[in-house]
């Protein structure tokens, strides 16, 4: 096959040379890195070589780390190198203000493609009247509960935490007294990464404290609700959720959850599929709901989702261009979205009965989907990954008991100024 | 000296330089030019992006002191509770438990393998094991073992009775450090064992043979005549230990959970220089870290030699 494609493309370069090619110039490689979490490269591998079937280009897939913080260092060494090396990359929906320098824009490639999308992460990913990146699948915090467990101690799905660490705590003693030992009560991202900074806004604003820094720029992080929240989160850490938790990304709570030794897990939609495989020993007994509210706030979820990207740099744009617009195409995002549950970023796809008997909970979780809070990626521009880390610190430090809420939150704000440099972010 | 001697000893030294040429070449090469341009940066305000268009502007001691600067004297919460104080906390605790650890180790069992005993080539070559797998490697088998769910180590602790619930080893703050000093102990002492082994094989025989013929005690001889004799070598094992530990970076970035608690110091460097795309700053901080390395061995070497003249 490989051979066949190379003698192919052998002949047809030879006659591009005669000016013979129509608008795709086959044989080209186009490097491409997906994600790593899950099954993202599987999924990434299959459309891409859909793609080289039908277009007789060559797809090579560049791996990369697993946490998002690891995978934005990786790029900005590759950029700043000028790097011919990678043609299509994910863009996580915080990047497209922090990589709008490396971008290629694609609004003469889309051809209005772009308007079947939200139109919140079209606009997210429109810079300076640039669309830098194709939306691929949206993403947004969930809470995965194990039906038989609440069933048995008659319990059902929380709304708030308290009813969450309520139920986590009975649910944990009751099965650890019947012999499981390693039950634990809730699993959920608390190592110092971006994904801790994902939870931690879902704390924060569930309790009504706010989102960091605010839409005008303003530093509002330093409040008594967002310390309540954040230590609110601390009590779970060695009671009802193990310790481990502070060195755990989405893959790990994921595996503790999915043996089946876990209540509760804060998880993106991408685990609904694997915990249903034919694989998993939890199949057919998880549930998924909106993340639960604080006191005297609502239930927050964060924003995440990849984004697909041309970089400025690339030896073959247009090759590029055309493989991302097939990637975030309705008919691969149907595909994803029935077999790995990657939340579609097309509208009508929820509508979609495939689509919703594969994933139950798309259509109840619509409005949660859609309203998802974003971190304050935009007002913050090209320091948001300080800003986050920053808060991804001082969220680490509460729940390892270094320090209370309301002393990291006092702290933070003294940073956040310090970051800033001013009084204004850009 | 006649004239003639040292015109040979001017030609000696013409062609020693000649020789050496290429290999100062290469160093200035590889080692002076990075340096440079890292101490250069250091006084500049570049991001990764500014390098490679040549915009950024110079800015002076910005990075080192004041508000903005690696030496933030004046912070809200006490230099050393911030991310570079910690930092360079971490980086000394880790690399004076783990540098003495690994040397007191090391001479335990450099004397057991210079003991005659059946299958000494065997084991000799079995201790190197932890030595020759690469860091990267070890650390993330290391993470895996101290895994709080689903590790091992935590499974024998259980069943031998010595804790009654999984410990978070690479998470829980308390623990963090310790965990990867002990694997560095794992990975290094094999090091350390194996230079100081050379050592012990270079030893002249007579001098035991006398202290054998006195009926000295063996404790005694060790201190009084081992120890001395092989002190040099322990010597620069031990430097060369402490410079590998003060640039300490891959085994705490793999194993821990990389929050400013285990962070070290070449750790904050990637950080602020990567993920925070503060090259001016970053270097500043690399720029410290160089200072500190070159201090200690100044100050290492200047110990040493005192202990010796004794």
């Amino acid at each position: 096959m490989t051979v066949m494609t190379k003698t192919a493309a052998a002949v047809l370069i030879s006659f591009g040379a005669l000016g013979a090619v129509g608008a795709q110039a086959a044989g080209v490689t186009v490097t491409i890195s997906c994600g790593s979490v899950g099954q993202d490269f599987e999924f990434c591998k299959k459309a891409g070589d859909e793609w080289s079937a039908k277009t007789g280009n060559t797809v090579k897939h560049l791996s990369i780390p697993q946490s998002s913080s690891d995978i934005l260092g990786l790029f900005r060494q590759m950029f700043a190198a000028k790097a011919t090396e990678l043609d299509v990359l994910s863009v996580d929906v915080v990047w497209p203000g922090l990589l709008k320098e490396h971008l290629l824009d694609l609004t003469s490639y889309a051809k209005g493609a772009e308007k079947e999308h939200f139109p919140a992460i079209v606009a997210n990913n429109t810079v300076g009247g640039k669309l830098l990146a194709m939306p691929w699948f949206t993403d947004a915090g969930v809470l995965y509960y194990r039906k038989d467990l609440l069933a048995k101690y008659n319990e059902k799905a929380p709304t708030t935490w308290a009813e969450l660490t309520a139920t986590a705590t009975k649910v944990m003693d009751g099965e650890r007294k019947a012999g499981m030992a390693d039950m634990q009560g809730f699993v959920f991202q608390a190592k110092a990464y971006e994904g801790l900074t994902c939870d931690g806004v879902e704390w924060v604003s569930s309790f009504g404290g706010g989102n960091i820094v605010d839409s005008t720029g303003k530093i509002t992080i330093n409040n008594p609700q967002a310390a309540k929240a954040l230590d609110t989160a601390a009590s779970w850490i060695g009671t009802i959720a193990p310790t481990g938790v502070l060195n755990y990304g989405e893959e790990e709570a994921r595996g503790v959850f999915q043996k089946g030794n876990a209540v509760f897990m804060r998880n993106w939609p991408y685990a609904w599929s694997l915990s249903q495989g034919a694989d998993s020993p939890v199949k057919g007994k998880v549930g998924v709901v909106a993340l639960p509210k604080g006191d005297g706030g609502k239930t927050a979820a964060t924003l995440g989702g990849w984004q697909l990207a041309v970089s400025k740099y690339s030896a073959h744009p247009k090759e590029s261009a055309d493989l991302v617009m097939y990637l975030t195409s309705a008919a691969v995002q149907k595909d994803r979205a029935i077999r790995g549950s990657y939340n579609p970023t097309i509208a009508a796809l929820y509508k979609d009965k495939e689509v919703l008997s594969a994933n139950p909970f798309f259509g109840d979780l619509y409005e949660t989907f859609v309203g998802a809070v974003p971190r304050p990626a935009t007002v913050t521009g090209a320091k948001y990954n300080e800003v986050s880390a920053a808060f991804w610190n001082a969220t680490h430090e509460v729940l390892s008991k270094k320090a209370t809420g309301a002393e990291s939150v006092k702290k933070l704000e003294g940073k956040l100024n310090g970051i800033r440099r001013g009084p204004k972010w850009n | 000296m006649s004239t003639k001697t040292s015109e040979l000893t001017r030609e000696r030294t013409r062609s020693a330089w000649i020789f050496l040429a290429p290999t100062l070449l290469v160093l200035a090469l590889v080692a002076g030019w990075p340096l440079g341009r890292t101490i250069f940066f250091s006084f500049t305000d570049a991001s990764l992006e500014a390098i490679g268009d040549s915009t950024y502007n110079m800015v002076g001691f910005q990075n080192y002191f004041g508000e903005y600067g690696v030496f933030n004297l004046n912070a809200v919460e006490g230099f050393w509770s911030t991310d570079w104080g910690m930092a360079i906390r971490n980086t000394f605790k880790f690399s004076f438990f783990s540098v003495v650890t690994e040397t007191l180790l090391g001479v335990i069992f450099a004397l057991v393998l210079n003991a005659n005993f059946k299958g000494r080539s065997f084991i000799r070559a079995a201790v190197l094991v932890p030595w020759a797998i690469p860091t990267i490697v070890s650390a993330k088998m290391w993470a895996w073992i101290m895994n709080d769910q689903f590790g091992v180590m935590n499974a024998l602790l259980r069943s031998a009775g010595i804790i009654d619930h999984n410990i978070a080893w690479t998470a829980d703050p308390h623990f963090a450090l310790w965990s990867v000093v002990l694997v560095d102990v794992w990975k290094t002492t094999p090091f350390m064992a194996l230079l100081i082994l050379a050592a012990l094989q270079m030893l002249p025989t007579d001098c035991y043979e006398a202290a054998h013929v006195d009926g000295i005690h063996p404790v005694r001889v060790f201190f009084k005549v081992t120890v001395p004799l092989i002190w040099p070598a322990l010597m620069v094992a031990v430097i060369f230990r402490l410079l590998d530990a003060l640039r300490v970076f891959d085994i705490i970035y793999v194993m821990t959970s990389n929050s400013v608690d285990t962070i070290s110091m070449s750790g904050f460097v990637r950080r602020e220089i990567v993920d925070n795309n503060y090259v001016g700053y970053g270097s500043a901080a690399s720029t410290v870290l160089f200072l500190i390395i070159g201090a200690c061995t100044v100050l290492y070497l200047k110990l040493a030699k005192v202990d010796m003249s004794k």
